[in-house]
């Protein structure tokens, strides 16, 4: 299939990647900083590259560095894995000039989907509903007034050029307006040097729903089934489940028909999500991820499919082995993210050495980590330490199984969301799949998962 | 955290002198105060960064910036002194 390949990230991501080479009997090369360099990813690749200092801004996200690793090593193929360079278009036109095949989707796709403007406007263009907003770019406060008026309030002004919860700002009232319009523009320009925003409908309480799907080189398209990822906090999910437990079978039809026409309008290939809001029954578009998620155990439990595995395989080429027919769903997964976190202290951070570390097995447990005992936890990357992702027949089922994984689940030296996830799967709003918005603001989630 | 004997000698200061400490392990991101500027309870002195995310650092009491013992990009460790109050 391909030569070598390099692995372009570090953490849970970059070890579930080498994984999947390893299954699949290609050579593999990681690529660390000097704060990685005794990390797991390291020595789970048959080669290692040391790509810079600590910060990623100085070696993970260096795209001479990584690219000058894979020529180094002579690969042939590089998988970028979840954010660092994963959606980055420019990047992924520099790989092919330099006969490197990116495992993703065309930087063409790339550019469309991560310019949200752009994919608003093409998801309206097709049928599929958006969060009712602007048209277009928003200028002026007085254009930001105009729009908000008419969508009504609170309004979220967003950074074209970002996603993932990432440059947005909410406006309860007019009041708040102009605040949030040049917050929002600096973030864009901060994080992705844009400061185009346009103005949406800010939901109160909606469910996060998103589609899986896949695509070859050969026009095939399918769609894998629904995430609910509707636990979050400060717009980062904490936990994940398939099948949405509030998506009934018309809805579902709905979702999948949505997603299939917009993979297929820009002719996407390699795994991609569409992610939306659900509102009562009334979904809306909010943006595709042209990447791998962090999320997507869940789809491969309930589904028997190897996104990362199939994405290799169409990036070398090769069309889907299976045909929409043939994808059969099965039960229901969850996934807990497992970050160093205080959640008690409002989720903060909490870098530090990991002194005990053991994961939970037994049956349809699975532990997707980047760290063992000794791990330093540095304050240079995100908190993710590990996952815990289960299978259960139901609901209920697979709820009481997390519940015993993350039991047996021995952490310590850094805070971790483990204990967390323990109250919280014990609420009787989990329980009910109620909603949430932001577990930082909503107390009543929070009361519920304190330390007792 | 900090050696015993630092701890010893940050209890020793006189009442009128206070610290400012990192409330987490991270680096500084940015330092909004300089020597000489009063500070009021609760003001934002300093912005760390730690893992991905912005974290405040805010005067626990009011007073003058008398020392500042950060500067941009420096890692601090939770605990540790960032300014010194009058």
């Amino acid at each position: 299939m391909f030569r070598k390949v390099l692995v372009a990230n570090r953490g849970e991501v970059a070890v579930r990647v080498l994984r999947a080479l390893r299954e699949l009997d290609i050579p593999s090369v990681a690529v660390y900083s000097e704060a990685d360099r005794d990390a797991l990813h390291v020595r789970l690749a048959d080669e290692a590259v040391a790509v810079g200092p600590a910060p990623a801004a100085q070696s993970y996200l260096d795209v001479d560095a990584v690219l000058a690793a894979c020529r180094k090593t002579g690969c042939d193929a590089l998988h970028p894995g979840y954010g660092f360079l994963s959606e980055n278009a420019g990047f992924a036109r520099l790989c092919a000039e330099a006969g490197i095949v990116f495992v993703g989707p065309s930087p063409q796709a790339i550019e469309v989907m991560g310019e949200k403007i752009r994919a608003r406007q093409l998801a309206t263009e097709i049928g599929v509903p958006v969060v009712p907003g602007s048209t277009g770019p928003v200028h002026t406060v007085d254009e930001a007034l105009e729009v908000a008026d008419r969508v009504g309030y609170p309004v979220a002004v967003k950074a074209s050029g970002g996603g993932g919860g990432i440059g947005f700002r909410v406006a309860h009232s007019h009041d708040e307006l102009a605040a949030a319009l040049d917050a929002a523009r600096a973030d864009g320009d901060r994080f992705f040097r844009n400061s185009t925003v346009y103005v949406e409908r800010y939901f109160d309480d909606p469910r996060h729903v998103e589609i899986q799907v896949l695509g070859d080189t050969h026009g095939n398209v399918v769609q894998l089934g629904q995430r609910d990822c509707s636990v979050q906090r400060r717009h980062q999910k904490l936990v994940e489940e398939s099948p949405a437990p509030t998506v009934d079978s018309r809805l579902r039809d709905q979702l999948s028909a949505y997603a299939l026409e917009l993979a297929r309008a820009i002719g996407y290939t390699s795994a991609g999500t569409i992610e939306g809001l659900l509102v009562g029954d009334e979904f809306f578009f909010l943006e595709m991820n042209t990447r791998l998620q962090v999320e997507h155990p869940v789809t491969e439990l309930v589904t028997g499919i190897d996104l990362v595995q199939e994405q290799l395989r169409i990036a070398a080429g090769r069309p889907l082995g299976f045909r929409q027919e043939d994808v059969v769903f099965r039960g229901v997964a969850i996934e807990c993210r497992i970050n160093a976190e205080a959640a008690h202290r409002q989720f903060i951070p909490s870098p530090g050495t990991i002194d005990r570390y053991r994961e939970p097995v037994g049956l349809e447990v699975r532990v997707d980590s980047g760290v063992e005992e000794g791990s330093v936890v540095t304050p240079f990357y995100d908190s993710l330490l590990a996952k815990v992702v289960v299978w259960g027949e139901s609901r209920e089922a697979a709820t009481a199984r997390m519940a015993e994984a993350l039991d047996a689940f021995e952490l310590e030296g850094v805070h971790s969301l483990i204990p967390f996830h323990r109250r919280l799967l014990a609420t009787e709003q989990w329980q009910a799949a109620g909603t949430c918005r932001d577990l930082v603001g909503d107390r009543g989630w929070l009361k519920q998962a304190e330390p007792a | 955290m900090l050696p015993e004997r630092v701890r010893q000698s940050v209890a020793a200061v006189p009442d009128r002198m206070s610290e400012i400490r990192a409330p987490i392990t991270g680096n500084v991101w940015k330092v909004l105060v300089a020597e000489g500027d009063a500070v009021r309870v609760d003001d934002v002195v300093a912005i760390l960064e730690s893992m991905k995310l912005e974290i405040p650092v805010e005067a626990e009491s009011a007073g003058t910036v008398l020392r500042v013992l950060v500067s941009v990009g420096d890692p601090v460790t939770e605990d540790d002194s960032m300014f010194e109050l009058e």
